[in-house]
């Protein structure tokens, strides 16, 4: 069995309104050296599979990110 | 014989029955489709209605561009079948590839539901033709991921091939790339727009009536085929 995560961010050209609001916030918190915030979605698939990384990839690629605006990385946690 | 106008029912979905009203006042004969058959039961036109299928997870519309019937969907929008989507519709349609593109969340991230001034781009679809080009109509818009968004080539491609189908005017409610609020398909039976027709087709219930013209639009494209 395999632990296998996804991250999912938008790409970098897509504006993130969500990112911004965090980013508006913590001057209030006292962090006022933070020049930029992303918001993006972590996945942990848990799968037993000789394929699991080819597998991973495709349903990052097929469902878990929409290539039309997100960037997905994919990675074994153990 | 009365030409039939689908409307599909997904988990989540909100707008189906007043698609389905407005249907029936353009003069069709309304056919409730459900997301989970394989299908469309001989429809001349399907609407894909506004709502939350699967409560937005994931992203809006895209769990439901998995569901069976839009396997049928798809197959029959490829063979000229009119194909409307409303709001999460065109989420879904995006999702699915029919149109390119996608919808995110508004670039104020604020839930927008209002009267929503809008330019008719394209008036040779299967859905617009009722308008003339250039026309100035208003239907409500209710979304909180509204904003369309696509590469600058896509952008690009659709302005030259004249696949905007309804823009904003008078005022940008979502921050859409191009004030873009609806695109089309090339061969045009394909149509997706955040606003809400479906809420405007009767002085009593809604801003106006200028929403009807959608439905009698995909009447009368089977009156002349």
């Amino acid at each position: 069995m395999a632990k296998v995560a996804v991250d999912v961010m938008l790409k970098p050209e897509i504006l993130d309104p969500q990112g911004q609001a965090i980013l508006r916030a913590l001057p209030g918190l006292g962090f006022d050296q933070v020049t930029a915030v992303r918001q993006g979605k972590h996945f942990e698939v848990d799968i037993d599979a000789a394929d699991a990384q080819a597998q991973v990839e495709k349903i990052a690629a097929t469902l878990l990110a929409n290539p039309v605006i997100e960037d997905f990385a994919v990675r074994f946690i153990d | 014989m009365t030409a039939r106008i689908g409307v599909i029912t997904f988990p989540g979905s909100l707008d189906d029955r007043d698609a389905l009203r407005a249907a029936r006042l353009a003069g069709a004969e309304p056919v409730s489709l459900w997301h989970g058959d394989h299908d469309l039961r001989g429809v001349d036109a399907v609407v894909l209605p506004g709502g939350f299928s699967y409560g937005d997870y994931l992203r809006a519309g895209a769990i439901a561009s998995f569901a069976p019937i839009m396997a049928e969907v798809v197959a029959a929008a490829g063979a000229g079948l009119p194909v409307l989507g409303i709001c999460n519709g065109f989420q879904v349609l995006c999702e699915a590839g029919l149109l390119p593109g996608a919808l995110i969340r508004n670039a104020g991230l604020h839930f927008v539901c209002r009267d929503q001034r809008l330019r008719v781009e394209s008036a040779d679809t299967a859905w617009t033709s009722e308008y003339a080009a250039g026309a100035e109509i208003v239907v409500p818009v209710k979304n909180g991921e509204g904003r369309y968004v696509a590469d600058e080539s896509t952008l690009d491609q659709l302005e030259a091939t004249g696949r905007v189908a309804f823009r904003y005017v008078g005022g940008n409610p979502n921050g859409a790339l191009r004030d873009i609020a609806g695109i089309r398909n090339e061969a045009g039976n394909v149509v997706g727009l955040m606003p809400h027709p479906e809420h405007a087709i009767d002085p009593l219930t809604g801003p106006s009536a200028d929403g009807l013209g959608m439905f009698v639009s995909v009447l009368k494209s089977f009156a002349a085929a």
